[in-house]
């Protein structure tokens, strides 16, 4: 069977598309609008039912309230991501056939999981969405445990495909065919996975409870402290404080697998043009071929933290010619505004843990609550400045190393006419979440004693 | 083997044709309720409100089928994207206009813009089905060559066999929507919608017929081949199953038996599915068949493993939410006040000095770990700690004494 497949992949290969670089943008495009829904996806579940247990533990009902408001939200989100998530698989295939045609076999599996894991989120959502004052207390909130999983198993397989794509395996090259497909073995004993997995679920964490946070600190400065916004307040940047610290760790830990397995990655990621021992870490700066020029310099730093050995010598961008290396300053940029926020977000989340745990209160500074306000936003550009340094930094491959983006793209026309379209559409979009977010503002808070 | 995943896709599709089906003809008949009166906008409410709890499970047929395709098929699913992009685009973008404006309309009970959402909602769930109907015309009539945009862009899905294959998938949509509405009507007690609904069933069930019937005709000159298979064999079979049903169906609305219309119903349109694929059997596109599409054995094998094993998760699962939806538990109107509380656990405070000593420790050894170990076991054991780190410090600052400002 699969030699079939091999004869008739050449039908596959090589198509001129004048419009190759829209339809990467179209691509790109899509994942930044689904990308912080899918935070939503992950973290607001286990949130939410957090604040269910809590009433069911205590009997509060301001935790029952807290619950059952957000959980709506938790509903309209997760209604946006499942269509702007269904764009993208239309689009793996509208943009990508040749991608799919080939390595489908390989990696389709972990889609396929992910269907299943989709599946019981979306019934199991209606179940608890619904279920409010229909079903027992103790019933409601077990039907919501199977959608806080669902989330997470769903992100797991999406992320074991970005890890096959990063770092591909499970498959043998034959005439320039995949054969041999074991698509267990390629997406789940990938060693790229697991670190794209960790980062992107604290990452969940981080947008959520930031994003959640932003309208209660709003408030807060506005003067609207009572109890229910006071308890708001403090799960939702709870979930995020606790989670940024920790992101530094573990962006440590994934740079070094960076560094182990995609060298050309890490070179772009550093602007490092020629390989060298002992090499500096550049901040800010611009990259001009050869070098970074205006960065400043701190010797050694590189080395040090992508080998743990100041000495390590960390392979330049000039080892592969020049269209295999990645457009260098755009990683870079991505990259290093993402270390940048990461770094903020953490000192913001040290300071909120320490008033909170050392003086059982919360912060007063109206500064604080002003860098809350900020730190919603900033989590997001973080997010997706993540996903572009994985991405682009991936380019000009889409498997790594295998297949070139410029193989695995359509050869219909009309793409720039498919990417305007999608850009109203996404307009539109995003203004209608925004105006729904303004109106569940606007519901009175229903009584809860307190 | 290489059949199997087939099957898959052809139950799911026939799954999301009877189910998201119904949830399209929802949103058609609230663009078709008419203007101003009060019982038409009973009907809308009717129809948007009975398919609320549902409509995301149903949705995700489409995924399964699409992604069961991919990992099986991987070469005419390439195939199809590439040389029905236009179809395909246009479905996509339906979907994204349908799922907004569905979770915008919600919210929008009486506030300005209710209708320019209310008609893009209804457009958009008369534009999706279509489109995706025209796919399957495609494909259908042979339209799809193997190969990167290989087939005529246009050409391929707008042809005589796709167009009716678009109409056919709206009507039918329509149909089963009124269908189900009639019934939901009759458990809401509402004699005038359950009427209305009766009488839009009677009339989209025979455009549903009329365009099944043109769509064979048609067939006969433009995809001689699909006729065929439809009128030979299982293919002619399912042809007159599907006839007999959708007869018996618009009977049993007539004499107003709702339940076993609703049954009988989803046969018809299950049928037609089926049909479709005995006629074209063993040819997927045109020079390949399922065989030769088919992926390699693992493959195969891993996406039969994991339908088996996810259906274990998801049968029990449905029929758990069409229980509850079908008995009316998630009805607006069943509330009840569960909402009373239990007696208050008075708050531990013993444990507290505990779990602050296990966050330190925690930290400690998975940032240890993690900076230094190289990956394996104990490195897996280093991000754990960071895990339940993160945990407990989670519930150590969310437990405390009311946080006063
Ligand atoms: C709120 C989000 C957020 C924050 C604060 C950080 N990251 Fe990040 N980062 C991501 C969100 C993210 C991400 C979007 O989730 C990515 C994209 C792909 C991935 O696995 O995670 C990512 C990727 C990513 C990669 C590339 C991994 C790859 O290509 O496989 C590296 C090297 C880092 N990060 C390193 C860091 C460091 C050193 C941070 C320290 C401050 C940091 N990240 C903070
Ligand atoms: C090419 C990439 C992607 C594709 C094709 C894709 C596809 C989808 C689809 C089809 C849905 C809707 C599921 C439904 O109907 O219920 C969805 C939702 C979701 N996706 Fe994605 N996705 C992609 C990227 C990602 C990434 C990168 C993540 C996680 C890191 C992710 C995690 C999720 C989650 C958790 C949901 C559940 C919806 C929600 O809770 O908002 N997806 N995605
Ligand atoms: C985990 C799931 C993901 C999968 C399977 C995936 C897959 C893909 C594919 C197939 C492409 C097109 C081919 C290419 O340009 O190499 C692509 C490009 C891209 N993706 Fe991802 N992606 C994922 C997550 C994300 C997320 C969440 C973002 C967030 C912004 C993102 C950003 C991009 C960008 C910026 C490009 C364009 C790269 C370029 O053209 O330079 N990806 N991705």
């Amino acid at each position: 069977m699969s030699a079939t497949i091999a004869a008739l992949g050449g039908v596959f290969t090589s198509i001129d598309q004048e419009y190759l670089f829209e339809a990467r943008q179209m691509q790109a495009l899509s994942l930044a609008v689904h990308i912080p829904l899918v935070c939503f996806g992950i973290a607001f579940p286990a949130m939410v039912l957090f604040c269910e247990w809590r009433y069911l533990r205590t009997g509060d009902m301001l935790f029952r309230t807290l619950a059952r408001r957000w959980s709506k939200v938790m509903l309209a989100l997760f209604a946006i991501g499942v269509v702007t998530g269904t764009i993208l698989s239309f689009e793996l295939g509208l943009l990508w056939p040749g991608f799919m045609a080939d390595f489908g076999d390989v990696f389709g599996l972990g889609f396929t999981l992910e269907g299943f894991s989709f599946f019981t989120e979306a019934i199991f959502i209606a179940i608890y969405v619904y279920g409010w004052d229909r079903l027992r207390p103790l019933p409601h909130f077990l039907a919501g445990i199977p959608v806080a999983i669902a989330g997470v198993l769903g992100s797991l397989f999406v992320i074991s495909v970005n890890g096959w794509m990063n770092h591909p395996a499970g498959f043998r090259m034959q005439d320039g065919r995949a054969v041999d497909a074991h698509p267990w073995s390629a997406l789940f004993a990938n060693g790229y996975f697991w670190h794209e997995f960790v980062h992107m679920y604290f990452a969940a964490f981080i947008v959520a409870g930031f994003l959640v946070a932003v309208p209660y600190a709003w408030g807060f400065l506005r003067g609207r402290r009572d109890r229910y916004r006071r308890t708001a307040l403090t799960v939702a940047l709870s979930a995020a404080a606790v989670a940024a610290p920790l992101q530094v760790i573990i962006g440590d830990w994934a740079a070094r697998e960076v560094a182990q397995h995609q060298p050309v990655k890490l070179a772009a990621l550093e602007g490092l043009g020629q390989t060298t021992r002992g090499a500096p870490e550049h901040l800010l700066g611009w990259y001009d071929g050869q070098e970074v020029d205006y960065g400043i310099a701190i010797p050694r730093l590189l080395s040090l933290l992508a080998f743990h050995d100041p000495n390590a010598t960390v392979q330049g961008l000039n080892t592969v010619p020049v269209e295999d290396q990645p457009p260098v300053n755009v990683v870079r940029l991505a990259f290093q505004s993402m270390v940048g926020i990461g770094m903020l977000l953490a000192l913001l989340s040290l300071i909120y843990l320490y008033v909170r745990l050392r003086h059982k209160r919360l912060p007063r500074s109206r500064w604080f609550f002003r860098a809350v306000v900020l730190a919603g936003p900033l989590s997001v550009v973080a997010l997706i400045c993540g996903w572009i340094t994985t991405e682009v930094g991936r380019q000009p491959w889409i498997v790594y190393g295998i297949m070139r983006t410029s193989q695995a793209v359509t050869g219909a026309s009309g793409i720039p006419i498919g990417y305007g379209t999608l850009i109203v559409v996404y307009l539109g979009l995003a203004g209608g979440v925004a105006w729904l977010l303004h109106r569940f503002s606007r519901v009175p808070i229903e009584d809860h004693d307190g | 083997m290489a059949e199997i995943p087939m099957v898959f896709i052809l139950a799911g599709l026939a799954a999301y044709t009877v189910l998201a089906g119904a949830d399209f003809g929802a949103g058609l008949w609230t663009l078709l309720a008419g203007r101003g009166e009060a019982g038409h906008q009973a009907i809308r409410h009717h129809a948007r409100h009975a398919m609320g709890p549902v409509w995301e499970a149903n949705h995700v047929w489409l995924i399964f089928v699409l992604v069961v395709c991919w990992t099986a098929y991987p070469v005419a699913f390439g195939s199809i994207t590439s040389t029905l992009a236009v179809p395909l685009f246009a479905a996509a973008v339906g979907i994204i206009l349908r799922g907004a404006s569905y979770a915008l309309r919600g919210q929008l009970e009486g506030a300005a813009g209710e209708r320019p959402i209310e008609y893009l909602f209804a457009l958009s769930s008369i534009l999706t089905p279509f489109a995706l109907g025209t796919v399957a015309g495609a494909i259908a009539s042979g339209r799809v060559p193997v190969g990167n945009a290989a087939g005529d862009l246009v050409t391929s899905w707008l042809n005589p066999t796709s167009l009716l294959i678009g109409g056919l998938a709206v009507a039918a949509g329509g149909y089963l929507a009124a269908v189900y509405l009639a019934a939901d009507a009759r458990r809401f007690g509402s004699r005038r919608l359950e009427h209305d609904f009766r009488a839009r069933a009677l009339v989209s069930g025979g455009c549903a017929g009329a365009f099944a019937l043109a769509g064979l005709i048609v067939a006969s000159y433009d995809a001689p081949l699909l006729f065929a298979g439809l009128t030979s064999d299982g293919g002619a079979v399912m042809v007159a199953v599907s006839g007999v049903a959708g007869i018996a169906t618009l009977l049993l609305v007539w004499r107003e038996r709702f339940g076993l219309a609703r049954a009988s119903a989803t046969v018809a349109v299950a049928a037609i599915v089926a049909g479709w694929a005995m006629a074209q059997r063993p040819r997927f596109l045109p020079g390949l068949t399922v065989e030769q599409a088919a992926a390699g054995p693992s493959t195969l094998l891993a996406v039969v493993v994991a339908v088996a094993g996810g259906a274990i998760v998801l049968v029990p699962s449905l029929v758990l939410l069409f229980r509850l939806f079908l008995r009316g538990t998630l009805d607006p109107s069943a509330a009840t006040d569960t909402g009373t509380p239990s007696p208050p656990v008075a708050a531990r405070r013993a444990g507290r000095r505990r779990l602050e000593g296990f966050a330190l420790a925690t930290l400690l050894i998975g940032a240890g770990v993690t900076l230094l170990a190289e990956p394996g076991w104990l490195f897996a054991l280093g991000v754990i700690c960071l895990f339940a780190c993160a945990a407990t410090t989670f519930a150590l600052v969310t437990t405390g004494p009311d946080q006063q400002a």
